[in-house]
């Protein structure tokens, strides 16, 4: 029988896997996929909370952060756009301007 | 057999999103992403959230993966960012112990048993009906607000974007790059 833990381990999982990727990567497009990651970890706690109390609230929040995460890409993208225009790639490593 | 349903969509989901974490090819990363999203939706139904998944399959896999296949198209992606890691058992340290933390964290109330339903499904009606109840009555305040937000980050998006769209390389006339190529 699955209980609501075996969604919340997984949700963890999924949530440790994207910030691990977040930390890890140098790539800004990668960057972008991992914070989708965690976003979607997120919802999967959301739903099964939401399920398993027999309360729409956790459904209601998992609709938010869709539309969160749908705005962050259109942002963030065009951000990168601008930003591969400047400096022509999408290293992390070439946007360093602090040096200390 | 929602067990056996529950264990397949979570491996596969794990192994595919661990292939968008560690793979060097933007390609694969964004394929696997997806593939990983539908599973998840696949979850979504089994947890009788139907009307989430449904939103999940047509936000997620249909918008915003389409987005990111267009934005790479601004890109060059062929040659792949070479990454250098320094210290690489660090970060996963790190990304395991955040992420433990902020589970303890969430899941505490729930192992507390300090959770009250407040909004339970409507009787006898079906997800996506329940889910329109709650959220035109209870949660009006917030979708409007999240409208708005869907609205600036669409304006944001095309101003962004567009910026300096007349100059793009690919339309300069071949010669004049050469000219400019020789003079510099």
């Amino acid at each position: 029988m699955i209980t609501l833990n075996h969604y919340l381990i997984l949700s963890g999982v999924l949530f440790a896997i994207g910030l691990t990727g977040v930390v890890r990567r140098k790539n800004l497009l990668m960057l972008f996929f991992a914070t989708e990651i965690m976003l979607n970890a997120a919802n999967i706690a959301f739903a099964a909370i939401s399920s398993y109390y027999h309360d729409l609230s956790g459904q209601m929040f998992a609709f938010f952060i869709v539309a969160v995460a749908a705005s962050e890409v259109a942002v963030g993208l065009g951000l990168l756009i601008l930003l591969y225009k400047k400096y022509g790639t999408l290293d992390l490593d070439a946007f360093t301007v602090m040096k200390g | 057999m929602v067990t056996f349903a529950f264990y397949l969509f979570s491996v596969l989901i794990t192994g595919l999103f661990l292939v968008t974490v560690l793979s060097r090819n933007v390609l694969y990363a964004m394929t696997s992403l997806a593939a990983g999203m539908v599973l998840i939706s696949g979850l979504f139904f089994i947890l009788g959230a139907d009307f989430l998944g449904a939103v999940q399959l047509i936000v997620y896999v249909g918008a915003v993966m389409a987005l990111y296949a267009f934005g790479m198209m601004f890109f060059d992606v062929t040659h792949a960012v070479r990454e250098h890691h320094e210290r690489g058992w660090i970060v996963f340290l790190l990304g395991g112990g955040i992420a433990l933390v902020l589970v303890v964290m969430f899941a505490a109330p729930v192992a507390g048993g300090s959770v009250a339903a407040l909004y339970p499904p409507a009787e006898g009606a079906s997800n996506p009906q329940a889910v329109g109840l709650v959220l035109f009555t209870k949660y009006l305040l917030p979708f409007e607000v999240a409208a708005v937000m869907l609205l600036v980050a669409m304006i944001a998006g095309i101003i962004l974007a567009g910026k300096k769209m007349e100059q793009s390389l690919s339309s300069i006339d071949d010669t004049l790059l050469n000219e400019t190529k020789e003079a510099a």
